[in-house]
């Protein structure tokens, strides 16, 4: 059995919404001389935390040489399935021929990365790495797609602390040849 | 005959083993694992890792009257030998004590992998071995997490390339000498050798000649480390990527048993499988290639009419309305499998028309590359399709179409222009080429049906020993392609008006077991495969010389001799 609620009709004050507008207004005028609470997004940048998981790039080393060695652990951990990555040899004329390896071509799919960063952690050379820029837009889907000079143009330089191929390279001059 | 059997004791668990094998095979046959570097069920015993160590013991006997010694509470005395020895050296007796999962084991297998790693490179990120490294797995299994070495490594020769198809690198080798053993045992010529000694022993190849052999890559699938890894495999992609599809080698009839690794639809290698039976664990080098047959440039994709392309299904009927016409001529070929040469075998029944086909014949190497250089001839034989040794041209049906007898050719893969027709003949009859791949025949015929590849399809293909071997699909064929047998059981149903119920190949499988007496049983062979009847074909000269496994006037009795080897 259906229950009828009677519904009161509004007074004449009420229809004309004039005191709802009024009151409403008395707020927004209020809060136009208060301090500002929110960020001014596009205006003032936020502050990232430090650790800050933001879109994966790539580095170079202090001398400028691309970390990567294009093992393919990036794109065998990655969840989303958003790396892509195309392993190549270093020509031996190369200063850096004793590394061997090197990517041919690096993609990552921005529409696909959920930034969890785990890349980063199975990256056994600390090459790619999860920076602050967080805005990653573009106007085609292809275009989301970032190749290896994009990724080396937003990683920048990160200078290595252990060195390996400076010894693997050292080694091989002064090291125990026989 | 009955094997011989011993009782040994496992870990103190009493297990019967076969006679006459080493202890790391007897541990493997009741599941118990030794790791080991240099040990190969197909070489010589070397025992050069030492990783493979473990203590064995005999029932301790009395010196001077030859009694079984006690121990106080009454069992067995067991005399263990005050050293660990090597599994693979030590043969199985009756009686013996095994240990392999003591404190001491763990410590000699902890303590050889750490003196392996001293001066081995650690860059498995760089290493296409990675993953299917035997160091890479025992070192997480058995190793230390860290190492202890402060010293600089030793420096050796790297990137060194060896026969044009083979990457050293010396740095990496653990000195297991696998590829010195194969080469010298089974290539029969020394190709590697160790040079200088102690830390500084480094894998060399012997300096000038001609260190090339169709079978050399096979010591980059026995090289226990990255220091022998395959050129056209370096860098192509890492091992973890690839899909391993249990297949069959198309090179020849000595029907290898293979792995096509692929990912995503591309193959990026084919690896030998082990069957002790045909090709041990072995496989020639040209066969590891004939993938690239099926790039992109010579597939045939697309259905065409009289040069023009067309519609799959269009190309199909129109296939069926010409074979309607009747004086119809099928050329078979020996890449089919059985299902399909059945199949063909009742078309032709059907529609009354006669099986030709076409022997391809090259040089027999003696080992695993036959002289038919097709895989599945003897199933023609088996099927019926063909009575005697086939001849390398078409001439006869060449000269039967020039007479006006056939109207008709039904041409598998087989490229006419070479094989006695002339541009002429083309136009007296009508010409249906179903491959997959393109040729100077699939260019001029009247239709053009793309067909898939030994790598697209499933199927089975008797070899040389008349052993009969399934082989897998490994990866999807291109779209506007039809299968063979789904090709040849739409006509047939349509040329004998009867509805089959053979809709698949395990039913197509299951029929043929049934007709033909030399398959019965085979609907589902092993991975060894099977050995049928071939006392029907034993008076007919089929081309292959005496070979590994093989030998020409009763190819049964060597191969199921091997058979009970493999297990």
């Amino acid at each position: 059995m259906a229950i009828v609620v009677e519904r009161k009709s509004p007074t004449l004050l009420e229809r004309t919404y004039l005191p709802q507008i009024v009151s409403g207004l008395f707020i927004t005028f209020k809060n136009i001389f208060k301090p500002r609470v929110t960020l001014q997004y596009p205006d003032q940048p936020p502050v990232l935390p430090k650790g800050y998981r933001g879109a994966p790039t790539l580095v170079r080393d202090s001398e400028g040489r691309e970390k990567c060695v294009s093992c393919q652990l990036c794109e065998f951990v990655c969840p989303s399935k958003a790396i892509r990555v195309t392993p190549g040899e270093i020509s031996p004329d190369s200063p850096y021929a004793y590394i061997e390896k090197a990517p041919k071509e690096f993609k990552i799919d921005m529409s696909r990365c959920i930034f969890c960063g785990m890349c980063e952690e199975a990256c056994p050379e600390k090459a790619i790495v999860l920076q602050n820029e967080f805005s990653i837009n573009a106007a085609t889907r292809a275009g989301l797609v970032r190749n290896k000079q994009a990724l080396y143009a937003a990683g920048g330089v990160m200078p290595d602390r252990i060195k390996k191929w400076k010894k693997v390279k050292d080694n091989s001059e002064f090291g125990r040849k026989h | 005959m009955e094997k011989q059997t011993v009782n040994v004791n496992i870990n103190g668990v009493d297990c019967e083993v076969l006679a006459g094998q080493n202890v790391l095979e007897a541990c493997r046959s009741v599941g118990v694992e030794i790791p080991y570097f240099c040990y190969h069920p197909n070489l010589q015993v070397a025992g050069s890792c030492r990783m493979c160590l473990i203590y064995t013991g005999m029932p301790a006997r009395d010196r001077a009257t030859g009694e079984l010694l006690k121990n106080d509470d009454g069992t067995v005395k067991i005399a263990f030998a005050p050293k660990p020895s090597i599994a693979c050296g030590t043969k199985v007796a009756e009686g013996m004590h095994i240990i392999t999962n003591s404190k001491e084991v763990e410590n000699c297998r902890k303590a050889v992998i750490e003196f392996l790693l001293l001066n081995h490179p650690l860059d498995c990120p760089i290493c296409d071995k990675a993953g299917e490294c035997k160091l890479q797995e025992y070192a997480h299994k058995y190793g230390n997490a860290e190492s202890r070495f402060v010293e600089n490594k030793n420096v050796k020769p790297k990137r060194v390339e060896v026969a044009g198809k083979i990457i050293m690198d010396s740095e990496r080798c653990i000195e297991c000498s696998r590829c010195i053993r194969f080469c010298r045992e089974f290539i029969g010529r020394d190709i590697f050798g160790f040079t200088k000694r102690g830390s500084k022993t480094e894998i060399s190849v012997y300096p000038g000649g001609d260190n090339d052999s169709n079978y050399l890559l096979n010591v980059v699938d026995g090289c226990p480390v990255g220091a022998l890894t395959e050129k056209a495999f370096r860098f192509q992609m890492r091992t973890w990527f690839l899909k391993a599809t249990k297949s069959i080698c198309a090179e020849s009839s000595a029907g290898v048993n293979t792995r096509v690794w692929s990912r995503e639809g591309k193959i990026y290698r084919i690896t030998p499988r082990r069957n002790q039976a045909v090709n041990e664990t072995w496989m020639s080098d040209s066969g590891r290639y004939i993938y690239r047959r099926f790039e992109q440039k010579n597939r045939l994709s697309v259905p065409r009419i009289d040069s023009s392309p067309c519609e799959l299904q269009y190309a199909i009927d129109r296939c069926m309305e010409i074979m309607k016409l009747g004086n119809i001529a099928i050329v078979a070929n020996a890449w089919q499998t059985v299902e399909e040469q059945f199949v063909i075998a009742e078309l032709a029944k059907a529609c009354g028309a006669k099986v030709h086909m076409v022997s391809h014949l090259g040089e027999d190497d003696g080992k695993l590359v036959s002289a038919d250089r097709t895989p599945n001839m003897r199933g023609a034989f088996v099927t019926g399709l063909v009575k005697e040794y086939p001849k390398a041209d078409l001439r006869g049906l060449a000269e039967s179409v020039r007479a006006g007898e056939v109207k008709t050719v039904l041409c598998f893969r087989e490229d006419l222009n070479d094989l006695g027709f002339e541009p002429k003949d083309f136009k007296a009859a009508n010409i249906i080429y179903c491959g997959a791949l393109e040729n100077s025949t699939s260019q001029i015929a009247k239709i053009c049906v793309p067909m898939r590849g030994e790598f697209e399809k499933y199927g089975m293909w008797i070899n040389r020993q008349f052993r009969i071997q399934r082989f897998e699909k490994a990866v999807e064929a291109p779209k506007d392609t039809i299968s063979d047998i789904s090709f040849l059981l739409t006509v047939l149903r349509d040329v004998s008006k009867q509805s089959f119920a053979m809709p698949s190949i395990s039913e197509v499988r299951k029929r043929m077991c049934a007709e033909i007496p030399a398959l019965k049983g085979c609907e589902n062979v092993g991975d060894e495969g099977k050995l049928i009847d071939a006392s029907a074909f034993a008076d007919i000269d089929f081309p292959e010389s005496d070979a590994m496994h093989y030998t020409k006037k009763n190819p049964q009795t060597e191969a199921s001799a091997r058979e009970s080897e493999t297990k």
